[in-house]
């Protein structure tokens, strides 16, 4: 055993899943996925107070939720399996608006979550699955990775052009505070998917290149330039342009990653390379050094990571259960690690934190990397 | 190392990295403890590989080699089970890494291509270099500075494992005192020692983290009298009366932890170590005359004799006079400091450091003082007392502390370092 030192946790309650994830879609593609059609179209009544669901006792297989939010804040709906495990989860829905979620679940016992304002444990009830669905074998389910987390990647970079397109117009409108609010929650979606978002190499640098990283001749653009306006002198005026070309750049990278289907190992290195941009990018306060925002930027990045495991976590299961158990320990550990600076709606800002509780932060991602690095090995082999 | 027995330096042939020249095992009760001063046992070479197993830790009298890494750690868990499973790992990297083995069993190189290597790849190539590998447990471990048990720990601490005092002059930074847990990596090529510790860090990813840690680039103290004494910072010969291995007794009377000693339960064989960065002010000392240079240590500079005596191990003679004026000045550093005066011996295994500069132009350099005793309190505690009016105060001040009780040796394939305690 190459890390004898790692406590592996036996997963006998979950062992066998076959936990097909995050099947989170904009809300009018919810039946273009890989997982099969749903059989059936759950209500679920989401206001700031109330996560009413129509039916809680189901057959395993694939279903779909259709989440209406009456209330007055922006909501999520996720599914959880034992231990928060994201089944599936559908974000940002304004209020007003519905949105559909389809995943498939396995029987078991689960709870159905709405977050209203988007923080905290959430409001929830109880699911419960019963009977058999088809299980994939080890190939099917590894080949099943791409197609899930190619679902999540377009989740996100549908509520990615949302909100940068909110962000825009806000910068635009010279609503410098509206604007501020709104830079670190645009980011969310594209921190989550950066894996994606770096493969294209000619535009990840105009949209988040940082001052400095430009060569000779090549102008400072994308996110950081306004972020720098916002925060370093308080003048948008002349940002228009700038505004108007980030916004291109993000429905190009949208458009584009509809196309991407990542490989099991690239899901693998993804969700390493999210943490690595933790510990060497926010952990170090050097990705928004004007806004101080790097902690929503290491919530999203930590997200991603999970999401990229989650895609592997059916074949996982069969190949490395221990490996898993381990995995899931630490991210509950390093979430709960940033758990302790949310502040409101957000987190606090990277400024405030004492050297001590960067170092809280940081042993946590240390830990959790030595074991999801040991991930592309176990995939390697197929 | 693969599964095949052979060291890392396979790649290079099998020169000197044989077995037969790794020490006898307990350096102390073995063969070089039972030769005599007259006649040391002759020095092993610089690539030998230092035996694990023993009945003390290794690094301890093993002749101070000339390279340290030591590292500090905080146990960042609150599970007694992983944190014994860390140590069990780390005995097993550190058996194979002090044999001039890779730290996993797969090796740097041999592993898939998807893998990732169980073990950094920086001392490919290299030697054993006289690796040793010291494990301590801090005051800490037992219970944390606000009276928490964490690890069932708290009815094991022996007595004499209390912070230090704080003594006249301290500048301490607790940023970089105390500690968890210590390993000292001593070695002849640095690389090696920076390899094993930085891969018992990996080991220790989720149990612990790195709270503080010192390079160490040449060795101020002679454990051997195999050993030339070696100059620090200072330009003085330094650790000439030092303990050695070759006084077996005397180490039983200093150093080693016996049964019967207070609360020795676990720790009998083990023994205390104390850390102090000392920074020198090495500007104020190179400006000042050779005649306040050596009036302030003791001895002379060329030959490191006693003031009034002519050659290094000439006695130290604290009557002797010259002009009318006793030789060696009583606020002299080895006035001050040895056993005749202080009443007590440590062993003495510290390290010269550099750590870049100051930012007002200066080097930031000293001594990384280290020594070992049977208990602090007459150990370290009593000599530093003793030092309230060291002429030397003048040129140097302390910025960390530490204390760790390092456990006997490891004996057995089924040994593992702490298990004494931890059962």
């Amino acid at each position: 055993m190459s890390k004898p030192a790692r406590k592996r946790l036996s997963l006998v309650a979950l062992t066998g899943l076959t936990a097909l994830t995050v099947a989170a879609c904009g809300s009018d593609d919810a039946g273009s996925g890989g997982s099969g059609d749903a059989s059936d179209d759950i209500a679920v009544a989401a206001t700031d107070e109330a996560c009413d669901v129509a039916t809680v006792e189901l057959p395993a297989g694939v279903h779909q939720f259709t989440v209406t939010n009456t209330g007055s804040k922006v909501t999520e709906f996720y599914v959880y399996a034992d231990g928060d495990r994201v089944m599936g989860e559908v974000e940002n829905i304004a209020p007003g608006v519905a949105r559909e979620l389809r995943v498939e679940l396995p029987a078991g016992d689960y709870e159905a979550t709405c977050k209203p304002g988007m923080v905290g444990d959430g409001i929830r009830s109880a699911l419960t699955v019963t009977g058999e669905s088809a299980t994939l074998d080890e190939d099917a389910t590894l080949a099943q990775a791409g197609t899930d987390y190619q679902r999540y990647v377009q989740s996100q970079t549908g509520a990615l052009v949302e909100q940068t397109t909110a962000f825009v117009n806000a910068v635009k409108a010279g609503d410098v505070e509206g604007a501020k609010a709104l830079f670190p929650v645009a980011r969310t979606y594209w921190e989550r998917i950066e894996p994606v978002a770096e493969s294209f190499g000619d535009l990840d640098p105009i949209i988040d290149g940082r001052e400095g990283d430009q060569a000779e001749g090549e102008d400072f653009t994308g996110f950081h330039r306004l972020e720098q306006a916002l925060w370093a002198t308080g003048d948008v005026s002349g940002m228009g342009g700038y505004a108007d070309q980030l916004l291109t750049n993000v429905q190009e990278i949208a458009t584009r990653a509809d196309d991407v289907q990542l490989s099991p190992l690239q899901l693998a290195n993804g969700a390493k390379g999210l943490l690595d941009e933790i510990a060497t990018g926010k952990i170090t306060g050097e990705e928004d050094r004007y806004s101080h925002t790097d902690l929503w930027d290491f919530r999203a990045n930590l997200e991603g990571s999970e999401a990229a495991v989650q895609a592997l976590r059916p074949y996982l299961e069969k190949t490395d259960p221990d490996l898993v158990g381990e995995i899931d320990e630490r991210f509950t550990a390093a979430e709960a690690e940033l758990e302790q600076h949310r502040a409101g709606d957000g987190w606090e800002s990277y400024d405030q934190l004492t050297d001590e509780q960067l170092r809280g932060l940081s042993d946590s991602i240390t830990a959790l990397t030595e074991s999801v690095s040991q991930v592309a090995s176990v995939v390697a082999g197929k | 190392m693969s599964t095949d027995g052979l060291s890392r330096r396979r790649f290079f042939g099998l020169a000197g990295a044989g077995t037969a020249g790794v020490l006898a095992a307990g350096a102390a009760g073995g063969v070089i403890g039972r030769a005599t001063a007259e006649e040391p046992a002759a020095a092993p070479a610089a690539t030998d590989a230092v035996a694990f197993e023993g009945a003390h830790q290794a690094g301890i009298v093993t002749p101070a080699q000339d390279r340290l890494h030591f590292v500090a750690f905080d146990v960042i868990t609150d599970d007694r089970a992983e944190l014994v499973a860390m140590l069990q790992a780390w005995t097993a990297a550190a058996r194979r890494m002090t044999a001039g083995k890779d730290a996993g069993e797969v090796g740097a190189v041999d592993g898939g291509q998807y893998d990732v290597p169980d073990d950094t790849g920086e001392a490919l190539g290299l030697p054993a270099s006289g690796l040793t590998l010291t494990v301590g447990f801090g005051p800490s471990l037992f219970s944390t500075a606000d009276g928490v048990d964490r690890f069932g720990l708290a009815s094991r601490r022996p007595e004499p494992l209390t912070d230090l005092p704080g003594f006249p002059g301290d500048a301490i930074d607790p940023a970089i005192s105390g500690g968890d847990l210590c390993v000292q990596a001593c070695a002849n090529d640095p690389q090696v020692a920076v390899h094993a510790v930085r891969n018992l860090v990996r080991l220790g990813a989720g149990v612990v983290s790195v709270r503080w840690s010192q390079l160490g680039f040449g060795r101020t103290s002679s454990t051997s009298s195999a050993q030339a004494t070696p100059r620090n910072l200072f330009g003085f010969k330094d650790g000439t009366d030092n303990l050695k291995a070759e006084a077996p007794t005397t180490l039983d009377q200093f150093v080693w932890v016996a049964d019967g000693d207070p609360a020795a339960d676990w720790l009998a064989g083990g023994s205390y170590v104390v850390t102090r960065r000392i920074r020198m002010r090495i500007e104020q000392w190179d400006t000042s005359t050779m005649a306040e240079q050596e009036a302030t240590i003791g001895r002379t500079k060329k030959a490191g004799a006693p003031l009034g005596q002519s050659k290094e191990f000439d006695p130290v003679d604290f009557t002797e006079q010259v002009d009318g004026d006793v030789a060696i000045p009583p606020t002299s550093h080895v006035f001050l400091a040895h056993p005749t005066n202080s009443g007590t011996a440590i062993l003495r295994r510290g390290y010269s450091f550099v750590d870049g500069s100051d930012g007002l132009g200066r080097l930031d350099a000293g001594l990384f003082f280290i020594a070992y005793q049977r208990d602090p309190e007459t150990g370290f505690v009593q000599v530093q007392k003793n030092l309230r009016n060291d002429a030397m105060n003048e040129y140097i001040q302390h910025t960390s502390s530490a204390v760790f009780a390092c456990p006997p040796g490891v004996r057995g394939d089924d040994d593992w370092w702490g298990r004494a305690l931890f059962s």
